[in-house]
């Protein structure tokens, strides 16, 4: 499947993936609405989103999450009760909740944060091996 | 299945409120024998005195009765709320609906508590509470529909089945356009055996999206499904508005958010390492139960069995089906509300049928189970979905069943007063038979399903048994049948079923473990403060629409660090700030007490008000103090010899074995007279139990008509 990636090494912190998906998904720039989280590390930043486990799919009540075609974890949002059981028990702490809607959002890998990065630290690929290693991409 | 032609006997408009605040502003009354329909008014003086679910019951069914009103008399009315915080999404465990009536086992008022989605849906179809009243001549429906702003009342045919199971499946054909509808849909309903004895249950109902099916959830305690069946109520049907995160219009959704999602990450954390209720449910007690001697075995005469193992909580997370979000109400990651899939069935007129059965929760299976003597999963499972279909309490059955037991083993009862079956302790076919009889409304079952108080009586008049050994080793009090814990070592736990309004129900209190086993309770005050403020905050759930289960069956260790560990003060905050979350109202920890004892008082008064309530009526069977048999002493005779030096500076090895029990009865019965009366003093009321004009006043319930009351007996 394609999902998104994260090279430390040629993070800057400039930020723009984080405004970039808010500005996408929720017209705004208020960054807590990003489903892409930019951290400062010891050396560099960090970077956390969605790999696409799909371990919170049977957690939710309603069927509101499901893996598409393509293998990405989305929402159908006539189904979502707003009920944070998916947030709570995400183990990679990357499924969110707007309050305005009452409903979670999550990186769905739409590749916008990738080409607003200046330093070309986030990627697209193809794989099969969701895991945190995707955070964690090294430079080729 | 087709739909059926129902006959309207009543319609009556309205336009659905905005909720605001956790508040639709008005309750639903309707009148199933004269057909009224009417709208009340939900007064600043109701939400602020009485909050709502429990609460407003209470008040309403005051308003409703009579001085005299019998269970089965028109007025008598069956009510049910949720609460402001009922409907919450973001915090497990807030979808709760309370039921209460006047109770044909106990006389008195019964509150009963259901997960399902019927408290939350019929808010938010504009009813804080509905109040049904009168007795129709046929049997009747009441449909809520929200959308439609419509409250209808159909005469229903005489090919409406009365099983939940099935009753269920027919509902949803009359009442569901589409697979959207279903899910909007929920019901209450109880069940054949609710129309032919006194411990009938509440079915509510919640359409599984995972499942793609009907479950259910039991508001089983004292009767309220025979007052409904009574009052020839087939079904409530509410259809509500498709479920979002604020449908309650929280004053403040962001506050609510906030404490569920870090609730929600405790739960995940926290669940796996503790309790397992996620893949075990409350079947996790069993052999907790069983390792403390808390188990109740063979009509509380044990507190343990070897063969606990074939029915404890192992068994039950094998048997349930997993990796479903089994909560009863959206957002319960909890999830203790699970099910045996695809379960056939062996006996009775569903035999061969593939049903779901819900449960077996820790109450049924040691009710039915060990409490019985029964230690056959198949059983327990049966027992679990007939009681369930039929509309009968489990608890009030697996007790009962318990005493008839023992009284067939005693000789009180033999196979020509059981029609035919030998009730032998581990008898599961016999007990199985008797609960088929009961939903047939024949044999032995018309007599067992009277519940144990009128079983002594029978037994005393027809059947010549001894009024001391019955009354002893009957585990009811009330007239409610005791839930399944075994009290004899805990002082204080045989205060929390004996001092209770409604009868022996743990919801109230469950000290075992703070006063018996942690030993944090050595006073008689220690323990009437913990039968003050226990009971007081677990009434609030009650008056707010929560379950009890995530305030402390899932608790990070951090807990353990602070200064009163039992009370778990965090998640108390959780659900303060939950409170000031859906309502806007700043509230302290202390007015959370407060608003609990303005109902729970009024509770008191209420029951003071229909002949009861005082302290003769606060007294408990002596199983549940001491042993009442030689057998029972010989079971636990170290203990109960080193007692007797101990406490009360005795040679036991000078003594008769029944001498010992003399001494044991005399110390134990004036130990609980000692508990009743630092507990009446603690909770402001007279050495008989009647709670005082000034306490009435300080709490601000001293209306005309409650003061009325306590000064007769003053």
């Amino acid at each position: 499947m394609k999902v998104l990636t994260f090279n430390p090494q040629r993070c800057d912190g400039t930020r723009a993936c984080e405004v970039t998906c808010a500005e996408t998904w929720f017209k705004v720039t208020d960054v807590a609405k990003s489903s892409i989280r930019i951290q400062p590390k010891e050396a560099g930043f960090g970077a956390q989103f969605c790999i696409q486990c799909g371990q919170c799919i049977d957690v939710c009540p309603t069927n509101a999450l499901f893996q598409d075609k393509q293998g990405i974890v989305r929402v159908r949002k006539q189904l979502c009760v707003g009920c944070l059981s998916c947030v709570g028990f995400c183990p990679y702490g990357v499924m969110y909740f707007d309050t305005a809607q009452t409903l979670v959002f999550k990186c769905i890998a739409c590749g916008q944060c990738v080409k607003a990065c200046p330093t070309q630290a986030l990627e697209i690929i193809e794989t099969d091996n969701v895991s945190t290693d995707l955070w964690e991409r090294k430079s080729r | 299945m087709s739909k059926s032609t129902l006959k309207m006997l009543a319609a009556f408009g309205y336009e659905v409120p905005t909720i605001d605040r956790g508040y639709a502003g008005q309750t639903l009354y309707v009148n199933v024998g004269s057909g009224t329909i009417t709208a009340k008014p939900v007064t600043e003086d109701m939400k602020t005195k009485f909050i709502g679910g429990r609460g407003f019951d209470l008040w309403l069914l005051w308003h409703g009765v009579k001085d005299g009103t019998k269970w089965n008399d028109p007025e008598n009315e069956v009510v049910i709320s949720s609460g402001p915080c009922g409907g919450t999404t973001q915090y497990p465990g807030s979808g709760k609906s309370i039921a209460a009536a006047i109770s044909p086992l106990t006389d008195v008022v019964i509150d009963s508590n259901a997960g399902g989605h019927f408290g939350p849906y019929l808010k938010f179809a504009g009813w804080d509470a509905i109040e049904v009243q009168g007795k129709a001549e046929r049997d009747v429906v009441v449909y809520i529909n929200g959308p439609g702003g419509q409250v209808q009342l159909w005469e229903v045919p005489e090919d409406c089945p009365t099983d939940t199971h099935v009753l269920g499946h027919w509902l949803l054909e009359q009442f569901a356009d589409d697979e959207q509808d279903k899910q909007q849909l929920a019901f209450v309903t109880a069940g054949t055996g609710s129309e032919h004895t006194l411990m009938g249950c509440l079915n509510f109902s919640l359409y599984d999206r995972k499942r793609q099916d009907l479950r259910y959830k039991q508001a089983g305690r004292g009767g309220i499904g025979t007052v409904f069946r009574h009052k020839k109520i087939k079904a409530l049907v509410v259809k509500g508005f498709p479920v979002k995160g604020n449908l309650n219009h929280p004053a403040d959704l962001e506050r609510i958010v906030r404490v569920g999602a870090d609730m929600q990450r405790e739960v995940a954390t926290w669940d796996p390492v503790q309790n397992r209720m996620r893949s075990r449910g409350t079947s996790y007690l069993v052999q907790i139960m069983d390792d403390y001697d808390l188990l109740p075995v063979m009509n509380y005469k044990f507190g343990s069995h070897p063969e606990t193992p074939k029915i404890n909580g192992d068994i039950w997370e094998a048997r349930y089906t997993q990796g479903l979000p089994d909560g009863c109400w959206y957002g319960c990651t909890v999830a203790c509300a699970h099910a045996v899939d695809n379960w056939k069935v062996r006996t009775g007129p569903y035999k061969g049928s593939c049903v779901i059965v819900d449960g077996p929760e820790y109450e049924t299976i040691a009710g039915v189970g060990s409490n019985c003597g029964i230690f056959e999963p198949w059983a327990i499972l049966e027992m679990n979905f007939y009681c369930d279909t039929y509309g009968i309490d489990t608890i009030s059955f697996g007790t009962g069943m318990a005493f008839a037991m023992e009284c067939y083993e005693a000789g009180i009862l033999d196979p020509e007063k059981t029609c035919g079956l030998e009730l032998n302790f581990g008898n599961a076919e016999a007990a199985l038979e008797v609960l088929h009889q009961m939903g047939r409304g024949e044999g032995f079952g018309l007599i067992f399903g009277l519940g144990i108080r009128k079983m002594k009586t029978y037994f005393i008049e027809h059947f010549g048994a001894d009024p001391q050994f019955v009354n002893d080793i009957g585990m009811e009090a009330k007239g409610l049948e005791y839930s399944e814990y075994l009290t004899k070592e805990s002082l204080a736990q045989q205060g929390g079923y004996g001092l209770t309004n409604k009868g022996p129900q743990h919801d109230e209190a469950w000290l075992i473990f703070m006063d018996q086993v942690n030993n944090e309770l050595p006073t008689f005050e220690d323990k009437a403060e913990a039968l003050h403020y226990f009971p007081m905050w677990r009434t609030w759930f009650g008056l707010c629409g929560f379950c009890k289960l995530p305030w402390n069956d899932v608790v990070d260790p951090k807990n353990k660090l602070s200064s009163e560990p039992q009370k778990i003060m965090h998640h108390v905050e959780n659900y303060r700030q939950i409170f000031i979350g859906v309502t806007g109202q700043e509230i302290t920890y202390d007015d959370i007490i407060t608003q609990s004892e303005r109902v729970y008082n009024l509770q008191r008064v209420f029951n003071i008000r229909l002949g009861h309530g005082l302290r003769d009526h606060d007294a408990i069977p002596y199983r549940s103090a001491g042993p009442v048999i030689e057998e029972e002493y010989h079971s636990r005779e170290e203990r109960y010899d080193q007692q007797l030096r101990e406490w009360l500076n005795l040679d036991p090895a000078a003594m008769t074995v029944a001498e010992k029990m003399a001494a044991h009865r005399q110390y134990r019965e004036d130990r609980y007279e000692g508990l009743i009366d630092a507990v009446y003093k603690r909770r402001g009321w007279t050495n008989n139990g009647v709670p005082t004009p000034e306490k009435l006043q300080a709490l601000g319930i001293d209306y005309p008509e409650v003061v009325e009351v306590v000064k007769r007996h003053l």
